[in-house]
Formats: C-alpha cells, structure tokens, sequence
C-alpha cells in the first residue's frame, strides 16, 4: 500500500463550472438509476481536471453532495486510487515508469533528468516552474521501454538525452510530440519485423 | 512461424487504421446477424470446440465461463464487463488492441453479449490508457453512428450499449471482483469468492468479466470456426497469442504468434535476439512479473503454452516475456518487482500488506549483501505465509516472482550475503509467528 495525504493548504469552496457539470451528467447517465455512485472516479477526475490538476477536500464533499454518498466514501476512494493527486502538482505533471521493464532499459536516466530540470525531490512543484515529477509503477508500455507519461500522453522508447530535450520544451511551455522516440511505428520490431509483411508494403 | 493469413490482429501495428471503414474491410462486422441467428447455443459451443482460454492471464477456458451464465434473465439484469485494466509488468498487449482493433473488440462486445444475455456492457480501461481509451470511444461512437450498437445492434435483433469506465491507477482492480468494485464506485478490494460473478457480481447481477484478447478474437473464431482456432498451437493451448516481449532484447515489440511458440523463437526472430548475445542471457520473465523468472539453461528448449510453462513452475499469465540478460542484478530486478507489489496491495488481506512490504524490504538488502544468511530461508517462509492466505491471487502473484528468484538464483544471494545471523543460537522455531506450532512444542 502507499500513502497517501491531502495537502495542507486546502481551499474553502469547490463548485463544477458549466462544462464540468454538463459531463458529469453524461457520466451519470451511463449507470442505473440509483447506482450513480458508480460516476464516483470520473467525477473525482473531472475535479482534478477542473483544479489544475489536483484534488481538494472541499471537491471531494462537493462530489459526496452531488451523487448522494457519506463524503468518507468519496475520500476513501480518491486516497485509494493513485491517478488522483491529493496536493498541487504542476500543469504539467510527469510520470516516469521504473518497474523492471523500464528499469533494466534505463530508466534511472530518465529520473536523473528529471531531478536536473525539475526538481531534486520527486512530487516537489518548485514556485519558478510550471512541472513536477515522480516516480510511477508500471504504465503498461513495456515494448516502448523506458517511458514517462505527461499528462495524458506517452513518450516512448526514451534516453537521457531526449528525456531532456523533451523538459526544456515543457519547461519554455511547449508541448512536445507524443509517442516513440526512436523514429519508430508504435509497437512493431524495428527494422526486424517478420510479420504482416505484406499490408506494410501494400 | 505463423501464417499471416492465420493472424487474427491484422492491424496490430496500424498499418491499415483503426476506423470502422477500413476494419470491415479485415472482415469485422461483415453478416455479424448471421453468427448470433445461429444461437446462443452454438456460439457458446463454438467457443468450448475452440478451446479458447481466457487472455488476462488465469487462463480460465472462456466458453465453460460464458455457460455459467443463468439460461433465463430472471429479475436482475445480466451484465458484461471487459477487463482492460492492463497493468501487470510487461504486457502491453491490450492497448494495441484499444487503440488500433477496437472494432474486433466492440463486434466480440455484441457477440459475447448476446451469448450471456446482457443489454449494457462496461469496458474497464486503466486510467493511464486515457488517451487509447479515447481511441476506442470513438470507434464505439462510429459503431454507434452506423447502428451497430444501441437498438437493434447490427441488425441482430439484440440490444446492446457499451460504456468505458475509467480506471485510476491501481494494479489490483484488474482482479475481477476488485474491478467490480471499482466500477461501482467503492475503493478496489477484491470480493470473497464464492458468490462468483456469473451469479452475483456488478450491482449484484450476473455479470461475465473477460479480459479485451478474450472478447477480441471471439468474432474471428465464429467466422472461421472453432476447429481452426484449435488446430493451432497444441490440445488445451490452443490458437494465437499478443507476446509482448520487452526487455534486454534488440527489438522489443509485441507480436501474434501460434500457441506453444519456443521461447528461444520469439527472442531470436522476433525481437531480435537478447542484447549480447543468445549466451548473454540470464533469465526471462515468461508471463508478465507474477510468474516465476525461467533461468537460461531452462529457456533453450522451453515452450510458450499455459501447460509447458505450469510444468516448469511458471506460467503463461498474460504472456508478457522479460528478457533479463547479465548486464543486470537479477536481485535487484526481483526487489524492484516487490515495490511494485509492495505499492499496489490493496491492504485488505493481512498477509499480504504487510508481506508485501517485508519481501521488498528483505530482497533491496540482499541486493546490497546487507542481509544475513539466514535471512534467505526466513524470505521463503515469507513468501509462503503468504501465498494463498489472502483473498484473491494478488498474494500468489507477489510472493511467485520471489519463490522464482529463491528457486534459481539461491547460490547468487547466498555468495552476496554472508552476515551472521543476528541469534545466533539455533531454536529451531519457526521464524514468523506461528504461535499455535510453538505451543505445539511446548
């Protein structure tokens, strides 16, 4: 298990705006009647989206309110889940792999990246910059080894070298081209492949 | 090596576009009204003559699953849930087929559906697949749009809606009980077993939970019968398989390839050879990082199967291959695999919480030859006050991968860790607290 807090400084008040509450509607849709406690996690996630990327108390009984749960269940199941981040992280928030996978392909590089261009701590959102960065369990992306994830998307097939070039843009606030790094198509054997041979060359 | 034209997952590499346009032009939804006009009855024992075994990694046979389903819709409402909820070290499998097949996905979604007979489907996604998961909502948009969903899906006459849940991160919820939970809005813990999930599971209802590969490949097998899926690979494995192979190899890449594929073939062909050479390897992960390392001397000869691999004390699992070469401390490897286990228990289960932890802890010191000799036995007696104490097999897929390390690599710990024990008088009592042996003794 790992442990999770809220953030210290927590603010007063948490309200959907107008696009917010037009998709927790839709999500409440998808579930039975009586069941909208199922919405719960993409609720918590479209708070997380609406608050810069974090989640305060107040979001979590504002969340309880609006789909008729105790707040302590809401609470337990965004301290349970680790996608949702509990204290400010930056707008941009970097991911990096270091499972086996990851790791014996290199992954400690991309960490020490990290730690010369971010921040010498991981979850530390230093006041100059506009990023933070952890360390992650496996992200299911073992093929494109080592790897980090920025927001939503995956930059795949990484060194220490592209990691940082991939920083700089983020930190002059650019965002970078996700996917592989090594020039190649998503998961097929570089410059080996045997297979469906044919439809490539079609 | 496996004919293309046998190849299930024509587009696993995007060469042709994941739209619905150029999906039914690899065959998907072509007469989909003629495969369910046969019957629930025969698709159910297409699949059973198939020998199709579920994908996720238990390998649990799917068509014996889908019998279990009640014969009648009584007053609760039957469900499907797919498991994309791909976490376990090493496989990447299911994302290939979110982001690139969904429409095989969505078209086995109907199928399977019509065969249990449920109305809402929910696809499970792991929250980081976000951008995949989007992929396949808007192929299920277009399925949609062309009213192969919805009313009347396909024309077959079955009504059918699916919906993603989104997943956030945690390894557990792809236990199918946990995932259960999850998508009813509770933390992830797995359920106790039985009631099973065919008869009570999502909101109480019967409720069938294949993993993506399982449901994908179901159209193809329909199409072109279950004598052909189960002319391939051998009797009980049989048919194609998603191998992920990552690691210390040249090429890492997923591939489709037949059932009981030599290991050594998929290294040496497919991904290009172990980095250093065939002679550089030291282990390989066969089945994603629950299953127990295979040393090299093993890998020569040895077959990508559920039975070959069983036999070996391993298993296939999701059939995500690790390849480890010498470069690398296995220890350390093995340590990093127990963090990931030590991060992800869902603390339910006592054993496990807390075993999690002393695993890890126990494997980074011996990485730095910091633990003393008798540490190594106490490790294993760990692993098995573990291994089936908890509720679900989360215990046996932390405590495998450990027993797999003490099974091959014991003469490595033993040469890096030579402390003497800190008693060093010998008891002999047992090393954890099994109070009712000691009293026993007494």
């Amino acid at each position: 298990m790992s442990l999770r807090r809220p953030a210290k400084d927590q603010p007063d008040n948490f309200e959907f705006n107008s696009s917010s509450m037009e998709a927790a509607k839709m999500i409440i849709s998808k579930y039975p009647d009586g069941k909208q406690q199922s919405a719960v996690m993409a609720l918590l996630y479209i708070a997380q989206k609406q608050n810069d990327n974090w989640i305060p108390l107040a979001a979590m009984k504002y969340i309880a309110k609006f789909l008729d749960m105790p707040y302590i269940k809401v609470y337990e199941v965004a301290t349970f889940y680790s996608m949702y981040n509990l204290s400010p992280v930056g707008k941009y928030f970097i991911q990096v792999c270091t499972t086996t996978p990851c790791m014996i392909r290199g992954a400690n590089k991309l960490v020490e990246a990290c730690k010369e261009k971010i921040s010498k701590k991981e979850s530390e959102l230093l006041k100059d910059k506009n990023c933070s960065w952890m360390e992650v369990e496996c992200l299911g992306a073992c093929v494109n080894a080592p790897m980090m994830q920025i927001n939503d998307d995956y930059y795949e097939d990484l060194d220490k070298e592209k990691t940082l070039k991939i920083l700089d843009k983020i930190l002059n606030g650019e965002k970078p081209i996700p996917g592989s790094y090594r020039g190649r198509i998503n998961n097929e054997p570089e410059n080996n492949r045997k297979t469906l041979m044919d439809i490539k060359n079609a | 090596m496996l004919k293309d034209q046998d190849r299930i997952f024509q587009n696993l590499y995007n060469d042709l576009g994941p739209d619905l346009a150029s999906s039914q032009k690899r065959g998907d939804w072509v007469n989909t009204k003629e495969i369910t006009n046969k019957g629930r009855d025969w698709i159910i024992n297409e699949i059973k003559d198939s020998q199709l075994r579920g994908r996720g990694g238990a390998g649990f046979p799917t068509g014996l699953k889908w019998s279990f389903a009640p014969k009648e819709i009584g007053s609760r409402p039957h469900y499907l849930v797919i498991n994309g909820d791909e976490s376990e070290p090493g496989t990447c499998k299911d994302r290939d087929i979110l982001r690139f097949e969904p429409h095989k996905l969505i078209e086995g979604c109907l199928i399977a559906s019509y065969a249990i007979q449920a109305h809402v489907c929910y696809i499970y996604i792991r929250g980081e697949y976000f951008v995949d998961g989007q992929k396949l909502q808007a192929a299920i948009d277009e399925a949609y749009e062309k009213k192969l969903l919805g009313k009347n899906a396909a024309g077959t006459g079955w009504d059918l809606d699916i919906y993603i849940h989104y997943g956030a991160g945690a390894y557990i919820c792809g236990e199918e009980t946990a995932l259960l939970e999850s998508i009813e809005g509770k933390k992830g813990q797995p359920r106790l077993k039985p009631p099973f999930p065919a008869l009570i599971g999502l909101y109480g209802c019967p409720t069938i939970i294949n993993n993506v590969e399982t449901i994908a490949v179901v159209p193809t097998i329909l199409r072109r019968g279950g004598k052909w899926f189960a002319s391939l690979g051998r009797e009980k494995n049989t048919g194609t398989k998603i191998f992920c192979i990552s690691g210390n190899v040249n090429n890492p890449c997923n591939v489709e390839e037949e059932m009981n594929i030599p290991l050594k073939e998929l290294i040496e062909v497919h991904a290009g050879g172990v980095i250093g050479g065939w002679d550089n390897l030291q282990a390989v992960i066969p089945g994603g990082s629950s299953m127990p390392l295979i040393p090299k001397d093993k890998c020569e000869t040895l077959t990508m199967d559920f039975d070959s691999l069983m036999a070996e004390k391993s298993g296939l699992g999701t059939a995500g291959v690790v390849v480890i070469n010498k470069d690398q401390d296995i220890i350390k490897c093995m340590a990093r695999i127990a963090r990931f286990y030590k991060h992800e228990s869902c603390g339910q289960c006592t054993p496990c919480r807390e075993g999690s932890g002393w695993m890890w802890r126990m494997l980074e010191r011996m990485a730095r030859g910091e633990a003393s000799r008798d540490e190594i036995e106490m490790l294993g007696d760990v692993t098995k006050q573990i291994e089936g104490h908890t509720i679900c097999a989360f215990g046996e897929g932390s405590s495998w991968p450990v027993q797999g390390l003490l099974r091959h690599f014991k003469d490595e710990i033993k040469k890096r860790n030579k402390f003497d024990p800190i008693v060093k008088e010998n008891k002999n009592i047992p090393y954890l607290v099994d109070q009712h042996l000691l009293d026993k003794n007494a």
